[in-house]
This record gives C-alpha cells, sequence and structure tokens, in this order.
C-alpha cells in the first residue's frame, strides 16, 4: 500500500511538472511562430506610424535605460547602508521590510502615484513620469540584492580592512563591493530584465506615441503599452506587429537574464 | 569624505521609505473627494457610474447584490428625478458638483470581488502544479534534467505579463470557451492565466524553500525505511513550511496586483458573474481602462480604488514578511 501510494504521488509530481512546464512551452510556442512571422528588417527602421517598432524599442530601453542610471547609485547606496551601517538595528530590519513590501507593491499602484504627481501637474503625459515611474519601481529590487550580496561577504574581509587602517568608507567601497560586484551586477541586470517589460505603470505616466522622439518632456513612445494598444486592435496586421513586439520584448528579457546569470557564474567559478 | 558617503547612503535607504510613505498619502489626499463622497460603503456598493437621485437611501448591499440590470437602474433613476422635481427643489441643494439633486454613485465591490475570485482561482489551480515542479526538481528529477529545468523556469518566471495576457486572450481564451463553453473573456480564463503564470515564481521560491532541507534529516528517513513520499511529506514539508507558505503568500500578492495579464481577458464588464465563464471586472484592470479618461470625481475614485489595491497588497506582503518568511 505504501508504496503504491509512493507511485502515485511520484506520478502525480511528475505529472503536474509537466502540466505546468506544457502551459509554458505552449506560450513560447506561439510567441516564436506568431512573433518570428511577422519579424523582418522593416520592423526596425520604421517608426510605428509607418508599421515598424523602432520608435517604440528605442523609447523602451531610453526610459528602462534612464531609471536604472538613476536608480543604480540610490538603490546601491541604500543597500550598503542597511547592510553595512544600519547594524542590526529594529530599524534596520524595519526599512529592510519596507523595501520588501515595496519590491511586491502592484505596479499599476505605483503608476497611479506618479500619475498624480508628474501627469496632473504637468497635465500631459510624459517620458520623465514614465522613468520616474520605473525607477521606483527598480530601487527596492536593487537594495534587496545589493543588501544580499553584501551579507555573503566575510566579515574578516572587512576586519582585516580596519586594521590596516583604512576608514570605514574605503574598506566598504574598495573591499566589500569589490568582493560583491558581479552578484551586484546580475542584480542590476535582473532588476532592468524586470523594469523593460513593465507595462502597468508607464499606461498613463508615459503614454506611448506614434513617432520618433528623443525628448522625454513629450508623450513617451513605449513598446509595451504599444503591444497593448496594438494586441486589441480589430486590424490583423496591427495584431501581428504586436504579436513580433511581443517576441522581441521577451527575447530582450530572456537574454538580459542570461547575460545576468553568465555574469554570476564567471564568478564563481 | 567619510561623512558625506554616510549620509548619503542613509539618505538613499531613507528615500525608500519615503516613497512608500508618499505613495500612500498622495493615494489617500487624491481619493479623499471620493472617499468623502461614499464613505467606507464604497467597498460594498455594486453599482458603477450610475446616476441616482438624492432622496433615495442608498441601497443596502445585500439588496443590490441580485444583479440588478444597469438600465433598470438608470430608469428608476430617472422616474424619481421628475418625482421629486415636482415635489420640492431643495432636495439636491447642499450638493455642489452634479447637476439638479442627482448624483453618480460609483462602487468597488464589483472589481474587489472580480480581483479576490480570479486570484483565488489562480491559487487553486497553481499551488498543486507548482508544488509539483518543486518537488520533481528538488526530489525526482535526476541532477541532469534538474538543472536545465530549474534555469527554464526561473527564466520563465521574468516573462513580461503582457505575454501570458497576449496568449491568454488569442489562443487559451478561445480554448478554455471551448471546454467550458461561455465567453473567451472571462473571469475564469483571466484566473487561470494568472495562475498560469504564477506558477514559475512560486514553483522557483518553493524549490529554493524545498532546498534548505538539510540532506541529513532526508536520509535518515530514508534509512529507516521511508519512502520518497512519506519523507517529502513528513521531513520535507514540515521543515520548509514556512518557506513554502511564504511563497505562495507572495505569489497570491503578486497576482492581486496583476495587470496586464488579466486586462485582456477578464472582460472589463461591471458586473457580478452568475457563472464562472462570465466577464467582469478587477480593480488593476479597472484602473488600466479607465485612468486617461477620468476626471473630477469619477479620477478621485479611482484613486480610492488605488488605495485599497494598495492597501490590500500591502496586508498580504506584511503578513508574508512577518510570519513566514523572517530573515535572520
Amino acid at each position: 500500500m505504501r508504496l503504491i501510494l509512493n507511485r502515485l504521488f511520484l506520478i502525480f509530481s511528475s505529472a503536474a511538472a509537466l502540466v505546468g512546464l506544457f502551459f509554458l512551452a505552449w506560450i513560447l510556442f506561439t510567441l516564436c511562430s506568431k512573433g518570428l512571422a511577422g519579424l523582418s528588417l522593416s520592423v526596425f527602421t520604421n517608426d510605428l506610424i509607418d508599421g515598424g517598432l523602432r520608435n517604440v524599442i528605442v523609447g523602451q530601453l531610453m526610459m528602462s535605460g534612464i531609471a536604472t542610471f538613476i536608480g543604480i547609485p540610490v538603490g546601491i547606496l541604500a543597500g550598503i547602508y542597511l547592510q553595512e551601517y544600519g547594524g542590526n538595528t529594529k530599524t534596520t530590519e524595519f526599512m529592510r521590510d519596507l523595501s520588501d513590501v515595496m519590491m511586491s507593491a502592484p505596479s499599476i499602484v505605483i503608476g497611479t502615484f506618479v500619475y498624480a504627481i508628474v501627469v496632473v501637474p504637468t497635465g500631459h503625459t510624459s517620458g520623465w513620469a514614465g522613468v520616474l515611474a520605473l525607477f521606483i519601481l527598480m530601487v527596492p529590487i536593487i537594495v534587496r540584492t545589493t543588501d544580499d550580496m553584501l551579507k555573503l561577504v566575510p566579515t574578516e574581509l572587512r576586519e582585516a580592512g580596519i586594521a590596516i587602517g583604512a576608514s570605514k568608507y574605503h574598506v566598504t567601497m574598495n573591499i566589500v563591493v569589490r568582493y560583491a560586484k558581479a552578484g551586484i551586477l546580475t542584480g542590476i541586470l535582473l532588476a532592468f530584465a524586470r523594469v523593460v517589460g513593465e507595462t502597468a505603470p508607464l499606461l498613463y505616466t508615459s503614454g506611448s506615441s506614434q513617432f520618433w522622439t528623443t525628448d522625454l518632456g513629450d508623450t513617451f513612445p513605449s513598446l509595451t503599452v504599444s503591444i497593448y494598444n496594438l494586441a486589441t486592435m480589430p486590424d490583423n496586421e496591427m495584431v501581428q506587429l504586436g504579436w513580433t513586439g511581443a517576441f522581441l520584448l521577451t527575447a530582450m528579457v530572456l537574454m538580459i537574464n542570461l547575460l545576468g546569470r553568465y555574469a554570476s557564474n564567471k564568478k564563481r567559478r | 569624505m567619510e561623512l558625506i558617503f554616510k549620509k548619503l547612503a542613509q539618505l538613499s535607504a531613507s528615500l525608500v521609505f519615503f516613497i512608500l510613505a508618499a505613495t500612500a498619502l498622495v493615494l489617500y489626499l487624491s481619493a479623499r473627494p471620493a472617499i468623502e463622497e461614499f464613505g467606507l460603503g464604497f467597498l460594498f456598493e455594486s453599482r458603477w457610474g450610475v446616476e441616482e437621485t438624492r432622496a433615495q437611501p442608498v441601497l443596502s448591499p445585500n439588496q443590490v447584490v441580485d444583479e440588478m440590470p444597469v438600465i433598470d437602474e438608470q430608469a428608476d433613476a430617472l422616474l424619481d428625478d421628475d418625482f421629486i422635481d415636482d415635489e420640492d427643489d431643495f432636495v439636491g441643494d447642499d450638493d455642489d458638483e452634479s447637476s439638479g439633486d442627482t448624483r453618480i454613485v460609483y462602487g468597488a465591490l464589483v472589481p474587489i470581488v472580480g480581483t479576490l475570485f480570479s486570484t483565488l482561482i489562480a491559487m487553486f489551480f497553481s499551488i498543486p502544479i507548482a508544488m509539483g515542479i518543486a518537488v520533481f526538481l528538488s526530489e525526482i528529477a535526476p541532477k541532469l534534467l534538474a538543472k536545465p529545468v530549474g534555469v527554464a523556469i526561473e527564466l520563465l518566471a521574468s516573462i513580461p505579463s503582457i505575454i501570458y495576457g497576449m496568449w491568454g486572450l488569442f489562443y487559451f481564451g478561445p480554448f478554455i470557451a471551448g471546454i467550458f463553453g461561455g465567453n473567451t473573456v472571462s473571469l475564469l480564463v483571466a484566473g487561470l492565466v494568472l495562475g498560469i503564470m504564477v506558477i514559475p515564481f512560486m514553483a522557483a521560491l518553493s524549490r529554493d524553500a524545498i532546498s534548505t532541507v538539510p540532506d541529513m534529516l532526508k536520509e535518515s528517513a530514508y534509512a529507516m525505511g521511508a519512502t520518497k513520499l512519506e519523507v517529502i511529506k513528513d521531513v520535507v514539508f514540515p521543515y520548509a513550511k514556512s518557506g513554502i507558505i511564504g511563497s505562495i503568500i507572495l505569489s497570491f500578492g503578486r497576482a492581486l496586483g496583476e495587470t496586464m495579464a488579466v486586462a485582456f481577458v477578464i472582460g472589463g464588464v461591471y458586473q457580478f458573474v452568475g457563472k464562472v465563464t462570465d466577464p467582469t471586472n478587477s480593480i488593476p484592470v479597472v484602473l488600466a481602462n479607465s485612468f486617461a479618461e477620468s476626471s473630477g470625481l469619477s479620477l478621485s475614485v479611482l484613486f480610492y480604488l488605488a488605495l485599497i489595491l494598495f492597501a490590500m497588497s500591502f496586508i498580504v506582503i506584511a503578513v508574508a514578511k512577518f510570519f513566514f518568511l523572517r530573515r535572520k
């Protein structure tokens, strides 16, 4: 009886794994077959208004890139503070928890927040509002990884640094952070990958534009928002373009993820 | 230099706290007109954007829960309106923003119920599958298979949610409608798409929790003649319990606030579902669809909804953090 139950259980759990993987494979399969069908050079050379995706891809990367660029120093510094300066106090613990709560906050709520503080006062959607929303999403992720990575740094290294008379700043920057560099880099790449694929916080902060622009003060083209708009259009050609965009977006996200993995693996060896 | 650096770091750390506080505050302030107008009754009011006369007492939620067709409601309101106008004119005098003695009623009950139900369906669907995957990866699969499949699962967890939504709209919705009948956009489809979306996330977290179980414990159990099922049931799960529950709650929180995966497939209709295959609405979807074209009170109502969603996810995550995932 025990053996039969055991058998049943093993079959069930393998089957569950298969079912899960089946759906995920199905998604990837449709994505590739639909996405590749519409892939051509003109997708990269034309703007959305001419049936291409050039402006929205560049727009999405620009917004996420700038958000990352501002988010990196803030996130890393905050992570350093929690791990190196905060000590083991209740306050530090509380801040850590808050950052985690922030990390899991619904992204659409961040969008409404930015809408209220940027879009309402300025009266129109803008690239900066999109950047701000992505920045808010991103910082807690970087804080968390930096914090975790610094925790792995052996205390002896810090003590050795202090012992030869280096200041806390030097120890932190030149020993601790250097030691944890690969891990932090992975964290940043993963955070970037997460932010690149975000739609909800951009829906009414950056909006999306059909035209080429690099002026962040204006309504800004966004790949994800465009995919949403294209996919809900009745026109088949538009839907096809949406699939192509979805394919490119996923390919991008997965590639950044793999890159992040590679960075952390290289370090470990 | 030393001091500047420390201050900068401190500042950055407080920034996170500041943003969180600012979000709550700004949402509250923006929602205040709606909060003053509708109070907490907003949570139990099932009508949305329906005109109502002031003099008419607000119906209690029990009365409204039975799906009331919107058209009848409006007709009623119009009739009452005429009637009151004939009798006296001062009924609506204290009302300064809507014309005459009517106001437009907004209620959050439909989206709240839709959000909770779609999330619950997602959980029922994803928990067994994600647990199966986690157990499979950590205990059953040979090392050669576990590693690549594990990486694949983690990669899948990073696929943007809009992809799941799109796939749900074009492929999964029709597939489900073909089996259960009903619409291609419905509460059921939304719940299942959400479930599929959180499977990789939940599986990866649970696998990490399970892999913290010391080999020694498992080996002792095997040495006593326990079968794999018994080891997993009596050794692995109890040991990894808090981590697994934590991963479920985090997935719950993620499903709760998910916008894009649901926006495509839930239908966006303000009505309660009679069957699970009916379309309905959820808070994030209401926010995503109506924000751009709202202003004044209707915008404030949306902020009220956002505040409710924020509070809901805050509670879920706080529970996960403080009870199950204490970091040491």
